[in-house]
């Protein structure tokens, strides 16, 4: 316990705010590879090249800005967050996306999205949500797909409707 | 007056009764989801996009200015019976207004809300009407160069200038610009940040960033933090009208917030925060009964709401006028016109004048609708607050999702949907503002395109934008307002040390 403060000034480094500065590091870097890929245009003016170069040094700038925030443990303080919740919510939006992807339609693919963000906010009963997601996705489709007429992707359960 | 024959010709067109009714729908639709807690006014808009897709732009623009409006009235109704503000400039209403349901007031709170909301949101209509015409006759003389300056502005004010942190602001800012360089670039036809995939074309789509970051963000966020605090609904009871004495301490602070609200909004400094705050702390000071606030005065609810109202308002000056959107609810504005191919500005007030002022004049009906319907069917309102939230939220998500499927049922976007969700969750997480992502999404693209503009008029001659008095003088107030923030922090940390 070596690393103790030493003083109201030596506060802790922020691990999160470094990582954060490092990800805008890398956001601009992107941003110079891309503007690289493009052709220089010879018209008068600025080619579509520029822009992505400016916003990649104002990226670095914040970068380095962040960073010296992050160092100097100046970042707003943070509550204990619950890393399962986060997790289940962001479970289910794969599970929708896979569905859709693979054709499943949109009753099943909601349904699942709306059973794991029930379960996150502490539900328990996966089963009676269940039922409640399927009579309310479909309810959803048949308003939105038959009378408003926006189309939503079909699956096995919308071919039964 | 050339004012009140636009004016006029406008109310012709939103009385006719399919736009009444497209009114009444957006005002009842705008409440009901607006007093959802977590659902501020900029979300309310985002997730009715997709349901006024198959209308006409006239008619989904006036049912647009209803949606506006009742998520307004909507937010302050959570902010008082649950004390979820659901966006910063409900905050003050939050902090007087659910004392004062506490108290047994929420009656009178919940009627000082919507009647100073309707006096704000009249006169500061009223403001708008005459400003506009006004505004846009120095704005069709603006260059491209001017425009670009203007913009750098609206940037540097949404982003650095009034937030906690002109860095972080200033990040979500580039956030915002950089995905706005996605896509075709439309001067040359090359593809930028595109990586080869054909959906990353047309660029990032303003709804599925918006509905991510607000939408998605919100509940992972909320769910994180479950474990922290219960919210508690609190019941309306006793009357819901105001005694003599509540009018007599309400009247001046609803003109009072109107008139810090207006032209606050109206300036392209974006944010309803500012002058909320202003408002309350000047109810404060003025009130004769300073030490009811903290406990449920009625003045710190009267006076922060009309102010957020007409904030509201004049932020649609420079959105109708200029273009220019400065808070995340003008942003979302700037798109649902957007998706009918219409760009606001001087030219959409010389070529489709029905449309802006039909726009305008249903501002007024739609306030006296809310006005009307909302303190009768405030229980109906209640009732939707009672949704447990594990159902709450998952059915938020379940629309936020179906509108991006709707739009564009591709793996692509609803991972674009569910990364922005994921980034509103840090940004909420880390404290970074959302709004300028939103804005640097929108008028990224604009502005360059003036940029360049401005370059090819003046042969590649950067000093074009120095050489027109006006965006000389715009990109200083650019600079000064952006400096400001850090010298200001340079000073105290001095003062400080000097301590």
């Amino acid at each position: 316990m070596t690393d103790l403060p030493r003083g109201p000034a030596a506060r802790r480094v922020d691990r999160a705010g470094v990582v954060i500065a490092l990800a805008l590091a890398a956001l601009a870097a992107v941003l110079v590879w891309d503007s690289r890929q493009l052709p220089a245009t010879t018209m008068y003016g600025m080619g579509p090249e520029v822009m992505p170069v400016v916003i990649a040094i104002g990226l670095g700038l914040l970068a380095i800005g962040n960073l010296i925030d992050a160092l100097r443990g100046d970042l707003p303080p943070r509550e204990s967050a619950d890393p399962r919740a986060v997790l289940l919510i962001f479970g289910g939006l794969v599970l929708l996306i896979a569905i859709i992807g693979l054709g499943g339609g949109f009753i099943l693919a909601t349904s699942a999205l709306f059973v794991t963000t029930s379960a996150a906010f502490g539900r328990r009963a996966i089963l009676a949500d269940s039922a409640i997601a399927v009579v309310m996705s479909t309810l959803i489709y048949l308003a939105f797909d038959r009378l408003l007429t926006l189309s939503l992707p079909a699956g096995p359960l919308e071919r039964l409707l | 007056m050339e004012t009140f024959a636009a004016l006029a010709h406008g109310m012709a067109v939103a009385v006719q009764p399919m736009n009444l009714l497209y009114a009444l729908v957006g005002v009842f639709l705008g409440t009901a989801v607006g007093v959802l807690p977590g659902i501020g006014p900029a979300l309310t808009v985002a997730l009715l996009l997709p349901v006024t897709y198959k209308l006409d732009p006239g008619g989904s623009l006036i049912m647009f200015a209803g949606i506006y409006y009742g998520g307004m009235y909507g937010g302050s109704t959570t902010a008082i019976l649950i004390n979820t503000p659901g966006e910063s400039a409900s905050m003050a209403t939050a902090l007087e207004g659910n004392k004062m349901a506490k108290a047994g007031r929420g009656g009178p709170a919940l009627a000082t809300a919507a009647i100073g909301s309707f006096v704000a949101g009249t006169l500061a209509t009223i403001g708008l009407a005459f400003l506009a015409p006004w505004l846009v006759d120095f704005a069709v003389r603006f260059g491209p160069e001017d425009y670009f300056a203007l913009m750098c502005v609206a940037f540097v004010t949404v982003s650095a200038t009034f937030g906690d942190s002109p860095i972080r602001g200033l990040t979500s800012l580039f956030i915002g610009l950089t995905l706005g360089l996605v896509g075709i670039d439309k001067l040359t036809g090359q593809a930028r940040l595109a990586f080869g995939i054909p959906e990353l074309l047309d660029g990032v789509e303003v709804t599925t960033l918006a509905v991510g970051l607000f939408a998605v963000g919100e509940a992972l966020y909320v769910a994180s933090r479950r474990h922290h605090a219960e919210e508690k609904i609190e019941p309306v009871r006793g009357s819901l009208w105001m005694t003599m004495e509540d009018w007599k301490r309400s009247w001046k602070a609803w003109l009072r917030g109107t008139m810090f609200g207006f032209p606050i909004g109206a300036l392209p400094a974006g944010g309803a925060e500012i002058p909320t705050f202003l408002s309350y702390s000047t109810e404060r000071r003025l009130s004769k009964h300073p030490e009811e606030f903290g406990k449920g005065a009625i003045e710190g609810v009267a006076g922060p709401e009309a102010a957020n109202n007409a904030s509201a308002a004049g932020t649609l000056v420079p959105l109708l006028t200029l273009g220019l959107p400065t808070s995340a609810t003008a942003a979302m504005m700037l798109a649902g016109f957007q998706q009918y191919g219409l760009n606001p500005g001087p030219l959409l007030f010389a070529e489709r004048p029905d449309l802006v002022w039909g726009l305008i004049a249903s501002l007024f009906i739609a306030n006296v609708m809310l006005l009307v319907l909302n303190l009768p069917l405030v229980g109906l309102w209640v009732k939707l607050l009672a949704i447990p939230q594990p159902w709450l939220y998952a059915g938020i998500l379940v629309f936020a999702t179906m509108g991006t499927i709707a739009a564009k049922p591709s793996v692509v976007e609803l991972s674009m949907l569910a990364g922005f969700g994921v980034l509103g969750f840090l940004m909420r997480r880390f404290d970074f503002p959302i709004a300028p992502v939103v804005v640097g999404l929108i008028l990224g693209p604009i502005a360059e395109s003036q940029l360049r503009r401005a370059l090819a008029i003046s042969l590649g001659d950067p000093l074009v934008l120095l050489q027109s008095p006006m965006s000389a003088t715009l990109l200083g107030i650019a600079l000064i307002a952006l400096l400001a923030p850090f010298v200001l922090k340079g000073l105290d940390r001095f003062r400080a040390s000097e301590d």
